[in-house]
Parts: structure tokens; sequence; C-alpha cells
């Protein structure tokens, strides 16, 4: 259907087609125009959206969407339709040991899966070693000519830096990126806190920030011998930050993200033993925090993620040490980016980016910015409608957020995917 | 259902009930001083009873106490049976780990089944920093939970039975120099201890451990840090040792039992460093010639005996203390 959406204010438009138009035509899945509608467009609709914010559906680098293997937690219908009413239209599917993605089979299923839904688009990253197993290479060629935008092992370890090595060494033969989650398991050494005065207080195994930095360094270390593409997942420390500034300095070709609650949440947040705040990486310290929003202003940090983990009520029931970490957050990617221009860190042109055209940039993908030609994947957001996270009102199957109750200025009131009217508030 | 995950109330806070009375018994910290001052008061009063024909005092007549141990300790498990029983009450005591846990129960189940065979409190000891706040956060409100121990993270009436030693040798809190001295890093009762230490306005408290038996930001917890044992124990009154875990020298904590003793353990000679009428502490079970020599654990001025009958006292004064509160009523 061709549509037309005007009066709106127009963000995340690239460098040829700047943002001063106030309208928008889709038509035949893409962007037809930016500007006046050319004549002999016949669009069947039009939708005035005063007062509204037009801009690219966000793409989530990392959402952990359970299903195949973990229906229990989340299924693919739960988490995409909830991605699409948060203003999500891209989510890159993470490997896991109970959800691999080994071969074309099982990245097929998945997108046969989606495909029948159609509430968003889902990219996949495959395994980086045999069935995550850190001890063989994977069938990244084959993965590659399936459709994966990259490989990584996710949380689970490594044998030894000689396989990341020979694994990086694979993938730039092929070109795919690969994306590191860092962490020095020896040094991490059981823990599933920050290691800082709340984890002693509390006597908590705790996770030096030293686990995360040194990981940071061999990798950097291996990525000057390999010249291999790499993207750091989830970085939450300071020294972290510092180093992936120096590597693009030196035009190293790395990127990387963080999770929208590393920026918000500090070690503070776990002194009532609340299992909502178990996360992987863990929450850091103020100073930690500070440092990432000081990497997302300089570039340092490209993109921001949910690192979405659903999970069923019971995982969260247990004393701290026993539940399984994670957030369910889809629902507060956008919402969170948004508090990020309230503060005054980002400005709306640039936080936006950070959850669209950036991350859109990493995996090569064509979403995540308006013009011309490119997929109609586009989001009305009401930049002033004020509302309260509430756990019966999330979409997602998972119900795990320490947001609930917080209250967020700008809501996605409307959805197209590939110029597919699919979403409106009600 | 969905109300679960929502974040609960610190532990401190969610120990008193509205009229500021003891309801669940987690942590020191957060407590308010005169409430510690209560506890150890109402010990005093308990501490006769053994010495007198009738050896108890029926608080807890008609109540149930149901010991959790969700990790083997015989001796704490004693202690709060003879405390319960002392009291009047019912006592069971459950070994967690060879029943429900195994059959894979959710800990949440295993609490809900206790409640409903008319449980009034429990007393938990579980591997787990935070178990008991747990629980305490989800056991039905006539149910009072007693911390006896969670992972690394407080031993609270171990900590209230060490302030009663003290203050039956050493009168009030605030001229002390207290050091504790060896694995501070595992250690629960060192944490509850430092916490009652302060909250009673102790004059100074130490902790004395080579660093990989120090906390990161220890001096966070309202400690001086000292890693040579001969400065630390420089005109203290009182030491309180720490039993050390024999596993710790197989995971690189710790070069040698040797060694440790070498620096660290507790000698008579060392012990000529602090003040001529100090005390010696210990929660037991003692490694001697590990982190004491023999005969300190045995001279004059050790008190660790007298600190394990200190222990029921202090047991029967919290619970005693608990069932006033209202909660169960």
């Amino acid at each position: 259907m061709k549509t037309v959406i005007h009066n709106a204010r127009l963000v995340g438009c690239s460098a040829e087609a700047p943002c001063q138009a106030r309208s928008l035509g889709i038509a035949e899945g893409k962007i037809a125009f930016i500007g006046t509608e050319p004549e002999g467009f016949n669009a069947e609709r039009y939708i005035d959206a005063q007062d509204n914010i037009l801009m690219p559906g966000c793409v989530d680098l990392a959402a952990w969407l359970r299903e195949p293997g973990l229906d229990h937690k989340a299924t693919l219908a739960s988490e995409t339709y909830a991605a699409l009413a948060s203003g999500i239209t891209t989510l890159t599917y993470q490997p896991e040991p109970a959800a691999m993605v080994g071969n074309s089979a099982q990245f097929n299923l998945i997108q046969d899966i989606n495909r029948q839904l159609g509430y968003a688009h889902i990219r996949v990253l495959g395994n980086l070693t045999q069935d995550l197993q850190g001890e063989r290479l994977s069938n990244m060629g084959g993965l590659k000519r399936a459709g994966c935008v990259g490989v990584t092992n996710g949380w689970q370890p490594l044998q030894s830096l000689r396989v990341q090595r020979l694994a990086m060494e694979y993938a730039s033969t092929h070109n795919i990126t690969v994306f590191i989650y860092p962490l020095e398991l020896a040094l991490a050494a059981g823990g599933l806190v920050h290691e800082g005065a709340i984890a002693s207080r509390l006597g908590f195994a705790a996770i030096p920030s030293a686990a995360e930095t040194v990981a940071v360094a061999q990798t950097l270390a291996l990525i000057e011998m390999t010249g291999t593409r790499v993207h750091f997942c989830r970085l939450s420390t300071e020294g972290s930050v510092r180093l992936i500034r120096q590597a693009k300095a030196q035009a190293l070709p790395v990127t990387a993200d963080v999770a929208a609650h590393q920026l918000f949440l500090t070690e503070m947040d776990i002194a009532d033993f609340n299992p909502l705040c178990h996360v992987r990486p863990p929450l850091r310290s103020e100073r930690d925090r500070e440092a990432l929003i000081a990497g997302l202003v300089d570039n340092t940090i490209d993109a921001i993620c949910s690192d979405h983990q659903p999970h069923e009520i019971d995982a969260k029931l247990a004393p701290f040490q026993q539940t399984e970490p994670g957030i369910s957050a889809l629902e507060t990617l956008l919402p969170l980016t948004l508090r990020l221009v309230e503060q005054g860190d980002l400005s709306l042109a640039q936080a936006i980016a950070k959850v669209t055209s950036a991350p859109a940039a990493i995996i090569q993908d064509p979403a995540g910015t308006l013009q011309l030609g490119a997929p109609a994947d586009v989001v009305l957001l009401d930049p002033d409608y004020f509302w309260t996270l509430e756990l019966d009102s999330m979409l997602s199957q998972g119900k795990n957020t320490p947001f609930a109750g917080w209250s967020f200025n700008g809501k996605v009131t409307q959805a197209w995917l590939a110029g597919r009217h699919i979403y409106r508030m009600e | 259902m969905y109300k679960h995950l929502t974040p609960g109330a610190l532990p401190s806070s969610m120990q008193l009930s509205s009229d500021g009375r003891l309801r669940h018994f987690l942590t020191i910290e957060g407590l308010p001083p005169l409430l510690l001052e209560e506890i150890l008061d109402r010990a005093e009063q308990f501490l006769s009873l053994p010495e007198k024909q009738q050896k108890k005092a029926p608080l807890l007549r008609g109540k149930t106490v149901m010991n959790l141990f969700f990790e083997n300790s015989t001796r704490t498990r004693v202690t709060f049976e003879i405390a319960a029983q002392r009291l009047g009450a019912d006592v069971t005591s459950l070994d967690i780990r060879t029943s429900s846990a195994s059959k894979g129960e959710t800990l949440l189940d295993t609490i809900r089944n206790l409640e409903a065979m008319s449980a009034d409190m429990f007393v938990v000891r579980h591997e787990h920093a935070g178990a008991a706040h747990f629980i305490a956060r989800y056991a039905a409100p006539h149910v009072s939970v007693l911390n006896a121990g969670d992972g690394r993270h407080a031993h609270p009436t171990q900590a209230m039975l060490d302030m009663f030693t003290i203050r039956k040798h050493k009168g009030e809190f605030p001229p002390l120099k207290v050091a504790i001295v060896g694995d501070i890093l595992h250690s629960r009762v060192a944490r509850s201890n430092i916490h009652a230490l302060n909250t009673l306005s102790t004059g100074e408290v130490r902790v004395i451990a080579p660093k990989t038996l120090l906390p990161v930001d220890a001096e966070k917890l309202g400690v001086k840090v000292y890693t040579d044992m001969d400065e630390g124990l420089r005109d203290v009154d009182v030491v309180i040792m720490l039993r050390l875990q024999r596993e710790r020298m197989g995971s690189a904590l710790l070069p040698s039992e040797r060694e440790f003793f070498k620096l660290y353990g507790l000698t008579e000679k060392r012990l000529e460093l602090t003040r001529p009428d100090a005390i010696v502490m210990h929660p037991g079970p003692i490694n001697r010639g590990v982190e004491i020599d023999s005969r300190v654990a045995d001279g004059p001025r050790s008190v660790i005996l007298q600190q394990v009958t200190n222990g029921i006292a202090v047991r029967m004064a919290v619970m005693a203390m608990i069932m006033g509160s209202g909660g169960m009523a």
C-alpha cells in the first residue's frame, strides 16, 4: 500500500538526504520519497503524524530469543511482537547452548518460523565453534552463505587463546565479523557480581573489572596479528572503553556495544539481593557507568543494545546466586536510550543513531536509516507520551526487569515493517 | 504472580516491624545500637538459667521452630536446638541437602511446604549469600526467619555472642581496639562482627590478613586494614581469630599452612604485643597450629569455650525478642 506520513519530525536520515523534510512516502516496501510527494505518486493512505517523530526502526544487536530450544522462556512470536511494539524492527539472534546456530538447517528453521510471523526481521549470529564447545571451528563459510551476519561463541568459553586466534583467522578468510564477549575466565573465577565494595559487604564471589579488560587487550593483540573484524559485545568497564578508544585511534577494525541497562544501573542496585539485577557482565561501579556514557558520546562505543534475555518466573525466584542472569529488555531499549537525551548526554539524532544506523552498519544491514530505496522499516514515536513500565502490560513473555515502575517520556505509536503497517498503539 | 518480580526491601529494613521491634534476624547491618544492647541485656538474663534447677523459660511454648540447614554445621545447629528447647518450643531440625532439594524441589516450594506444617520460625543456614533474606521475603507473614549463616554474607547470632563475650570481659565498647585476624574474604563471621562492633561504637576495628584473604575495598566496611600481624596486634584489647579453611592452600590464596602460621598464627609471643588483659576469641572449630597455637587456645586469655556457652543465651534472647515482635503472636 502506498502511504504518505506527513507533518512528522524526521530523525535518522542519511547525509545525502538530511532531515529537514516533514513527509516520507512508502511504496513497494521501500522508502519512496522524503520531502515533497512526487507527482503521480497516488498514495492510498495519508497519516498525519503531527507532533510525532518519524525514525528508522531500531536494530538490536543482541536478543536471546530462546526459540527453538527454550520455548518455556519465550517464543519468536512473543518476542518479535514485543520488539516491534517497542520500535525494534530488526533483532540479532544470539546462539546459546540450548538454541545453537551451527548449520544452515538451524539457521533456516529460525528464519522459516519468523517469516510466518512477520513482526520483525531476525538477523542471525552463527556459532564460532562447533556446538559452542570452544574447541573446534564451526562451518563459518557455510554459515555465512546461509545468511549469518557474524559468528560468536556468546558467553561460552574458548578452550584457549590459540583457538581464538585460529577462529579469528578463519573468520577473516570468509570476511565474517567475530562477535566477542570479553571475559577472562580464570580471573572471573566463579564470580557473579562486580568486585567492589558492595560485593565485599554482601560476601559475593566477584568478577574484577580486569577480567573483562584483560580479555579486550588479548583480543586486540590478536586483531593486530590477524586483521580480523571484531565487534566487542556488552562492554562494562572503564578500562575496556579506554582500550577500544586506543584501538580505534590506531584504525583497528573494531566496533563495540553496551547494554542499555549498564548505562543506568550500578553495583548499588544489587544491595538488596535483587535477582532482577543479576546480569552478565555484572553491574559495575558508578565510575564505569560514567565511562560507558563517555564512550558513547565520543563514539568509542558504537551502539546500544537491549541484551534481551527473557526468563520464566522461576528463573528469578531464588537466592541471587541461584538465579539466571539477564533482563527482559526489548521494551526498555528505546525508552532508556531516549533518557540519555533527557539527561543531556546525547543529542536526539546521536541517541537514535546508537540504536539504528550504527548497529545496522555493524551487521552490514541496509536498515537503520531513512533514505530513498531503503526498506521501509519505520516507526512513529510520540516524544511527549508519559508512561510507566508495568509488568502486567509487558508484551515479552519474560517479565524479568528491574525497570518496572520506572516512568518514561516517549512511546512508539505506530510501526511499519518493509512497508507493511503492522502496529498501532491501542 | 508477576508482583513477585519486583525488588524487595533492603535486608536491614525488613528485619524490623512497624513498631521497631525485631521481626526477622538476617544481618546486623542497619540495626540500631539500642536493639543490639537489648539483645545483650536479654542474653544476660538467660545466661544464669542453666545453673538453676528449672533450666527452661517457656516463652516459646506451643511454637514450632524449624532448623533448616542447607549446609552442614552440627555445632551451630545444636546450639539453636538447645536454645529453642530451653524456651519451650517444639524443634525440628532438617538436613535439607539430603531431602527435598536433592529431588529438584525449589527453595520456595520447600518453604511453602514447611509453612503448611505450621512452622513459626525458620532458622536457616545456607551456602548462598542472601538466602535467608530471600526466605524472609517470601515466607508467610506469621513466620519469622533467623539467619544462621548465609554464604560469606552474615552470621548475626555469632556476632552477637561475640559482642556478649566481649562485653562480659571488657565492659563498654567505645574505648576498645578489636582485631579480627585471618580469612576475612570468605568469613561471614568477620562481616557480621565488623557491623556489630561499629554499631556499638567500638573505638577501633582492625582486620589483619594477607591481601589474598582481604575483600576489595575492605576499608569501606569501616575497619583499619593491616597486612602485618605484629603491627595490627599492637595494643588491642580483643583478638578474634578466624578459622582458616585448608582448601585455601590449594586455590593459590596462600602458599602453605606453615607460612600462614608463621606470619599470621597467634602465638604466645605475638600475644605479648596486645594489651596485657587482652582476650582471645575464635568462632570454632579451631585449627591448632594453623591459625592459633594450642597454648594460646587453651591459655588463660582464651574465652573460646565461653563463647559457646554464651551462644545459647544469645540465641535464646534473639528468639524471645522475635516472639515478642508481634510477628508470631
